[in-house]
């Protein structure tokens, strides 16, 4: 709890801005993409990884930049997009706004405590999951079934897993 | 105005990022087409990257099953028996081989005598998401393949292309709760639309209360939906409840009990009638073949036994392979010689004697 309030009182000019090299910004995405692609024909238990939404998170959250955060997140969905059988924008909607969000509340808190980065991929993984499939009904009328309790524990699973990314991930950050 | 928008950019640049997409959706769903510019570029950037890992992959499990699980069982056998040592590498080395060797075999002998126009594929990755169940293969446009295309295993249905790039296509396996298929009962003759589930298991659909289907009874397609030719195996009936207006029908489908790595794609399909009897259950899985039509009326006839032998062997392939064959019969027993001058027609209604040993059927050239 500590941890949570240290990244809370932070004062925000203070704040610095993480710096990625454009390889780094590039070719993770891509990895993440690979990975949800890939990896689960072999090993399917892993399906339920949202990497690219981890992804989108973690650089949103870090370059503390909203529109930023609104490409990025779009630029990923609609990759997603391209590789799924869904029409173009579903994900690229679902992502803007994850990413738009990412940033805003990185503007206000210090997401460099792991207890906030696991509350944040929580709620981003739910809010994810839960927007796609008002999209999905809203937009194309598809009958997609949403179970609360199943999306809560993918939610758990993922954040869980995005603690441990999020710091190998820091490692990549270039600021001086 | 700039005003506004320098205050509110942040908001500014979120609300156009969404109505881009809002747009670009709405353009795809008005206009049933979808932006293939776009997905053409995402498909060719992964599909070589998935190809080095696929690569990458099997290179490394084939190193560690061959090396060092080799090297382990040499260790611990050379402290037993040396010379016994020798034997089981080379026991599992040709054991592999000859399992790669049996799937290609199955796969090219279903190909040569399925009479349709195949192309083998690999599956080579998943669709991003875990709503739908759509893989891709790597055969594109690039080697003649078109979205619809069937695809299938010698066991049966897979799916059908969705949409297909220069290297690389999406397959919609027939799980998907969007896929659907005409289809066909084998005994009854019952006609239904075969459905994902999003599971493992499909459904048949349609299907009125009155119309009798049993468990275990084969399902085949019934090739009215254009897609997969009439003829080919879909699955077999699991459960079977009465629903409040149509049949619950749930099918184990035939096509993915195997797992799925190598599939083909049908770029020329040939209907066929749905067969009698059940597929034998056989080492190598080929779909049986149909016999001729009509010949129900012919079952203590001779040459319908030796249609069945010929089917059996994998002589005589089609109706006009049979038929060749029958008229090749009936010369001989009434020693006529076809084609001489003067010599008149034999008579077709008078039945060889099934007694006269048959020389092997070979197979007659196709016209």
């Amino acid at each position: 709890m500590s941890d949570l309030s240290a990244g809370f009182s932070e004062p925000p000019r203070r704040r610095k801005v993480s710096k990625f090299r454009w390889v780094t910004l590039v070719g993770i995405p891509l990895a993440a993409i690979l990975f949800q692609v890939y990896v689960p024909r072999f090993f399917t238990y892993l399906a339920y990884l949202e990497m690219p939404l981890l992804v989108t998170v973690y650089f949103s959250l870090r370059r503390r930049s909203p529109p930023f955060g609104v490409v990025f997140g779009m630029c990923i969905g609609l990759a997603q997009d391209s590789l799924s059988n869904h029409p173009l924008g579903m994900f690229g909607i679902v992502k803007t706004l994850v990413g738009y969000f990412a940033a805003s509340v990185s503007q206000r808190f210090e997401a460099t405590s792991a207890l906030l980065r696991l509350v944040l991929a929580f709620f981003f993984f739910f809010f994810h999951q839960f927007f796609y499939w008002v999209l999905a009904s809203a937009l194309l009328g598809q009958t997609v079934s949403f179970e609360p309790v199943q999306t809560l524990v993918l939610g758990v699973l993922n954040a869980a897993v995005a603690v441990p990314l999020f710091r190998i991930l820091d490692k990549l950050d270039v600021t001086e | 105005m700039d005003l506004i928008l320098n205050r509110y950019r942040n908001l500014t640049a979120l609300v156009a990022a969404i109505f881009v997409q809002l747009v670009l959706l709405a353009y795809q769903v008005k206009s049933n087409q979808e932006v293939r510019l776009i997905r053409v570029w995402a498909v060719s950037a992964v599909t070589p990257l998935a190809r080095l890992l696929e690569g990458g992959r099997s290179g490394t499990v084939n190193f560690f099953r061959d090396y060092f699980v080799l090297l382990d069982v040499r260790e611990q056998n050379k402290r037993l028996q040396t010379d016994l040592n020798r034997v089981q590498l080379e026991n599992q080395v040709m054991r592999a081989e000859l399992d790669t060797a049996e799937r290609g075999k199955a796969l090219s002998i279903f190909q040569e005598q399925s009479g349709m126009k195949t192309i083998p594929a690999r599956i080579i990755g998943n669709s991003p998401g875990s709503n739908g169940r759509v893989v891709l293969i790597d055969r594109g446009t690039g080697s003649g393949i078109q979205p619809g295309m069937a695809v299938i295993t010698p066991d049966g249905i897979v799916g059908k292309i969705v949409s297909a790039y220069p290297y690389a296509s999406n397959l919609l396996l027939i799980t998907d709760p969007t896929f659907a298929a005409g289809v066909l009962s084998q005994k009854n003759r019952v006609h239904g639309t075969l459905k994902g589930t999003g599971n493992s298991s499909v459904i048949v659909d349609y299907v009125q209360n009155e119309q009798n289907v049993e468990v275990g009874e084969w399902f085949y397609t019934a090739g009215d939906d254009r897609i997969f030719p009439k003829g080919l195996l879909a699955g077999t009936v699991t459960a079977v409840r009465p629903g409040r207006t149509v049949k619950e029908i749930s099918l184990s489908p035939s096509g993915l009990q195997h797992g799925l790595e190598d599939v083909l794609v049908i770029l020329e399909g040939d209907h066929k009638p749905i067969p009698d009897l059940p597929p034998p259950n056989q080492s190598v899985h080929l779909q049986p073949l149909p016999p001729a039509e009509g010949d129900a009326g012919l079952a203590g006839d001779p040459l319908n036994t030796a249609h069945n032998t010929s089917n059996n062997s994998g002589g005589a392939q089609t109706d006009l392979d049979r038929e060749v064959e029958r008229t090749r019969r009936i010369g001989e027993d009434q020693k006529h010689v076809f084609g001489e001058r003067g010599r008149g027609a034999p008579d077709f209604n008078k039945v060889p004697d099934p007694s006269v040993s048959r020389p092997a059927a070979a197979p007659a050239p196709r016209p």
